[in-house]
């Protein structure tokens, strides 16, 4: 039988405001545990938690760029569970009228678009850290996680496969990243990723029953996860078994998701509205504030890039990528910099710099100026292009700029005829055999002459005039 | 009879982690279901144009500014804690690997 998967995604990022969502605790990340913490974010009894405004600010900006209408009305409330993660057995969170609801957010699979459902997205506060590794049949709690404010991105159940799932990742984080809205770094646990995932025979009307995806690492974990999860329920379906509806994590070493049932605690959370906590009233004139401070978000940038820049699409897609790298570019292009040779030389050389020396476009000591002005050595025909590709070297390394270091180097391309006959001359003298192969109509030995004169002039030369002398050369 | 079954009784008593005796689960049984039937007097009334109340308070939008400030000290954090070590609030073993959130 064939059968269709049918997942929905639950994200958590950490929006980076700098305290927490409602004590002015530090978010700052890695500090030592309990050291970011007071009474508010700790749990005890008595205190007044008061919302952060940067984080209604920075998820409704998010709300929107997922297309999501913006409750003129909302409110938090309490989730009520026992856990040790969890001092004062309850979180603060919103219920039955989310800031963000009812969104979509367009995804590429393969080329084509598919337009994924924001069910919701909601604020809430994260829970503290448990530490497992203190031994003796005791676990240690940090709070300084407590307190830190998440946007929860809900989706609806409109993913049909592992690609899907990354697509969206991906595609989410991206405009996230370039809202500034969160780090979506997962390592540090800015981002975490769940999945609810179900089978059901192809073309059945109703949804099989599903099993939610927990502690996944990284994205292509969750693609490989789903992947894994969707054969699993195939195979026990196929056999005659049920699926259970339970929890399960995901072992990155063996492969397999595995089911992390918990005590038999029924999820009966008793929401009721959190009477600490004021409604939150975003009129149309704050929405309309924080609409017109949204940036250019990448599909739209884009699209521009290919009709501004005449860039192809692949070329688009990677330039856009990150907002850094994107600004980079408009960068380079207003210094002078033709924008398809900029694109090329952050693509090819730049990038290979970076990804050498692990850092980012915006740590890199070559300003987007810098590499305008030695594009243009090389299209004024100062240096070549192979010159350049050491002068960019050069300038990563040291930050120095790209005529200083020409001058400093004697880099200067060598244009003079005169010059450049007496380098052929001294190659031709010195490599005879080759010279007889030519004049034998091996034509393709020229390529093995011009290396030997570009090496001679320590690659000053200007290739075409080298070519072009060499011919004249041997055909004397 | 009471609005409330004894059985309802101990599922919110489970959730709310308490341990009850047979005469406090009588007693609540039969509180509970009074105050059902309160709320049943309450449902008599035609609310069909009053606007519904989302919360108690009249006050909205109470905001503080995104600024990091002073945290508690370690030592302060932790004294009160019935088991730490110095670094950590210490709580026995957690072996069930789902957190809340
Ligand atoms: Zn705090």
């Amino acid at each position: 039988m064939e059968y269709e998967a049918v997942i929905g995604m639950e994200v958590h990022v950490e929006i980076n405001t700098h305290s927490k969502i409602f004590c002015a605790c530090s978010t700052a990340f890695n500090a030592p545990a309990n050291t970011n913490v007071c009474p508010i974010c700790l749990g005890m009894p008595g205190v007044l938690p008061v919302l952060n405004r940067e984080m209604v600010n920075k998820s409704v900006a998010a709300g929107l760029a997922l297309n999501c209408t913006i409750s003129r009305w909302s409110k938090m409330d309490r989730k009520n569970y026992f856990y040790p993660d969890m001092a004062k057995n309850y979180q603060i969170s919103q219920y039955d009228l989310p800031l963000c609801y009812k969104g979509r957010l367009d995804i590429e699979v393969d080329g084509q678009v598919k337009s994924i459902g924001i069910t919701r997205a909601h604020m809430e506060e994260d829970t503290a850290r448990n530490t497992h590794t203190l031994g003796g049949g005791i676990s240690g709690v940090d709070f300084n996680r407590s307190g830190v404010p998440l946007l929860e991105i809900v989706t609806e159940p409109d993913l049909r496969s592992a690609q899907d799932a990354y697509a969206y990742l991906t595609t989410l984080k991206q405009i996230l990243q370039y809202l500034d809205v969160s780090d979506c770094n997962m390592e540090e646990g800015s981002l975490r990723a769940e999945a609810n995932i179900s089978v059901h025979p192809k073309g059945s009307k109703e949804f099989g029953t599903k099993t939610e995806v927990k502690n996944v690492a990284s994205f292509s974990g969750v693609a490989k996860a789903i992947e894994f999860e969707i054969a699993r329920q195939i195979e026990v379906l196929e056999s005659g078994g049920k699926i259970s509806q339970e929890t399960r994590g995901w072992d990155a070493n063996r492969g397999i998701t595995f089911s992390q049932r918990s005590k038999e605690s029924a999820h009966d959370y008793r929401y009721f509205p959190e009477p600490d906590l004021m409604p939150i009233v975003v009129d149309e004139a704050w929405e309309q504030r924080i609409r017109k401070s949204l940036p250019e978000l990448p599909l739209a940038k884009k699209r521009r890039f290919k009709e501004q820049y005449g860039l192809s699409d692949y070329d688009a897609t990677v330039l856009t990528s990150t907002r850094a790298m994107a600004d980079y570019l408009e960068a380079a292009v207003q210094a002078g910099a033709d924008a398809k040779k900029a694109a090329n030389w952050i693509m090819g050389d730049l990038q290979a710099l970076l990804t050498d020396a692990k850092q980012e476009i915006q740590e890199c000591k070559v300003p987007p100026a810098g590499l305008a002005e030695m594009i243009q050595l090389i299209e004024s025909g100062t240096i070549s292009g192979k010159i350049g590709k050491d002068v960019l070297v050069e300038m990563f390394a040291s930050g120095k700029g790209p005529k200083a270091i020409v001058e400093e180097k004697g880099l200067v391309q060598i244009t003079d005829e005169g010059a450049l006959v007496a380098i052929v001359r001294k190659v031709l003298a010195d490599n005879p055999q080759q010279v007889e192969q030519f004049k034998a109509g091996k034509d393709r030995v020229i390529g093995f002459l011009v290396g030997q004169v570009m090496k001679a002039s320590r690659g000053k030369a200007n290739p075409e005039k080298v070519n072009e002398i060499l011919r004249k050369e041997l055909s004397a | 009879m009471s609005k409330i079954t004894r059985e309802q009784v101990e599922y919110v008593a489970g959730l709310a982690q308490l341990e009850l005796d047979d005469a406090a689960k009588a007693r609540l049984q039969q509180e509970m279901g009074e105050i059902l039937s309160y709320m049943d007097k309450l449902n008599e009334l035609d609310t069909s144009n009053v606007e519904p109340m989302m919360h108690a308070m009249e006050m909205t939008n109470v905001f503080r500014e995104d600024c990091a400030g002073e945290s508690l000290a370690r030592e302060a954090a932790l004294r009160d804690a019935p088991q730490q070590d110095g670094e950590y609030f210490i709580v026995p073993k957690i072996l069930d690997t789902e957190g809340g959130a």
